[in-house]
């Protein structure tokens, strides 16, 4: 899915825990998350920090979209 | 002489749990557990499964480097000739941590290994010149056929014997090339294989051509503040009752869903309808998967013009590449209409 809505000129982000898999199907502008069950979320925080985590993690990921990449670009930072 | 195998699986194949138990850290059993039975039979007296290495998918999957050394270090105790890992099928976790440990062994201990998966699970492609892969079908019901050859491949590395063709064996091309005399030079081959293709007849080509099906990255957002954003998501996630039906594995079907004028995906809204992670904290708050309420936040603050009214969702749960792939193209048919300027996708 990642790659036919590229495809079609929009910039995607994806934003998963399991890098490999992502670099494997070729998405270009990867963001890691926490977990799986739970990427954007941690339970054993309070919903106050969760929130504060989830947020961050968004921010992250329109950074990696306002940013301009040659290839397959994993922002880790 | 007997050989000593290690059989490497996950906590649904051992029997301990399906998702619930997916955070399973790597311990050994004695013997054969679960479809070990199978493959200590096709193995006869030639080779015996020693022990049983079993992990927990999620925690494979989540502590990659970390859980590889522990399984590595539980079969080393074992001494065995060689390991077995899977099969996997199609579940994208288990063959990916089967590839891992295969790997693994490779590097550490030199020993040989053969796992075996559906031609579409990731981990062949992440994997597939580290070990030996037989190609099984999709699903467990595949198990009876994929046993026999998984042993026989098995058996053939632990004699020094060097297997045969892909074709032969019955596993997915490694990718290798091996020198080998043949009667007619290659113009002749080429010359028959053209008169085979004119005259629409069936050939076998000697060098397949790698399909590297890359989409070059689209410009970045230029003007964030003036963008619209839209959220897809392969998590699952869809409103409480999931109205659409959409599959817990092999979906096939994507729904299209409004959130205009929702700040927040609540336990008692939204959940997934994913079946191959623990639903546990998505059910409980399904941001955690699709991050609406923090996207309305921010689209409030002025950071970007506006979130699109409408999400998309599937179940990325052994979904054949082709489907999702038109799940892909119609989606971003929708987004183009509508005007979105660009997509976050999230992943289980």
């Amino acid at each position: 899915m990642v790659k036919e809505i590229e495809r079609a000129g929009f910039p995607v982000v994806h934003m998963c825990t399991i890098i490999p898999i992502s670099q494997t199907v070729g998405a270009n502008r990867i963001v890691p998350t926490i977990a799986i069950p739970h990427p954007f979320g941690d339970p054993t925080r309070t919903p106050g920090e969760e929130k504060a985590l989830r947020r961050a993690l968004v921010e992250k990921g329109l950074k990696a979209l306002e940013t301009d990449i040659d290839g397959q670009t994993v922002f880790n930072g | 002489m007997t050989y000593r195998v290690v059989h490497y699986i996950n906590q649904f194949f051992a029997g301990i749990g399906g998702e619930e138990e997916a955070g399973q850290r790597p311990l050994l059993k004695e013997g054969v557990v679960g479809p070990g039975q199978a493959l200590a039979a096709a193995f006869g007296d030639e080779a015996q499964i020693v022990a049983t290495v079993i992990c927990g998918d999620g925690y494979f999957a989540e502590n990659m480097d970390r859980a590889a050394a522990e399984v590595v270090d539980l079969i080393a105790s074992c001494r065995p000739d060689a390991v077995v890992a899977g099969p996997a099928f199609n579940a994208g976790r288990y063959g990916t941590a089967c590839g891992a440990v295969c790997q693994a062994v490779k590097e550490n201990l030199g020993l040989p290994t053969v796992t075996a998966m559906y031609p579409e699970n990731p981990g062949v492609d992440l994997y597939r010149s580290e070990t030996y892969i037989v190609e099984t079908t999709d699903s467990a019901r595949g198990l009876r056929k994929a046993v026999p050859t998984m042993a026989s491949l098995a058996l053939k590395l632990l004699r020094g014997e060097t297997p045969g063709l892909p074709s032969e064996e019955g596993t997915l091309p490694q990718g290798r090339r091996r020198n080998l005399f043949r009667d007619a030079c290659g113009a002749e081959r080429a010359a028959d294989m053209l008169v085979r293709k004119l005259r629409g007849e069936p050939f076998e080509t000697e060098y397949p051509m790698p399909v590297f099906d890359r989409v070059p990255p689209a410009g970045a957002l230029k003007n964030l503040k003036e963008a619209t954003i839209a959220l897809v998501t392969s998590g699952g996630i869809v409103p409480k009752g999931n109205p659409d039906h959409i599959e817990a594995s092999s979906a096939s079907r994507y729904g299209e869903y409004d959130i205009s004028g929702v700040d927040d995906l609540t336990a008692a809204g939204y959940g997934t309808a994913h079946g191959g992670y623990d639903p546990t904290y998505a059910d409980g708050d399904a941001d955690r998967v699709l991050p609406v309420d923090v996207l309305r936040e921010m689209e409030r603050e002025g950071r970007f013009a506006k979130l699109h009214d409408f999400f998309y969702s599937t179940v990325g749960n052994g979904t054949p590449v082709a489907l999702a792939a038109r799940f892909g193209r119609e989606i971003a048919e929708k987004l183009r209409n509508a005007g979105v300027d660009a997509v976050i996708l999230t992943s289980t």
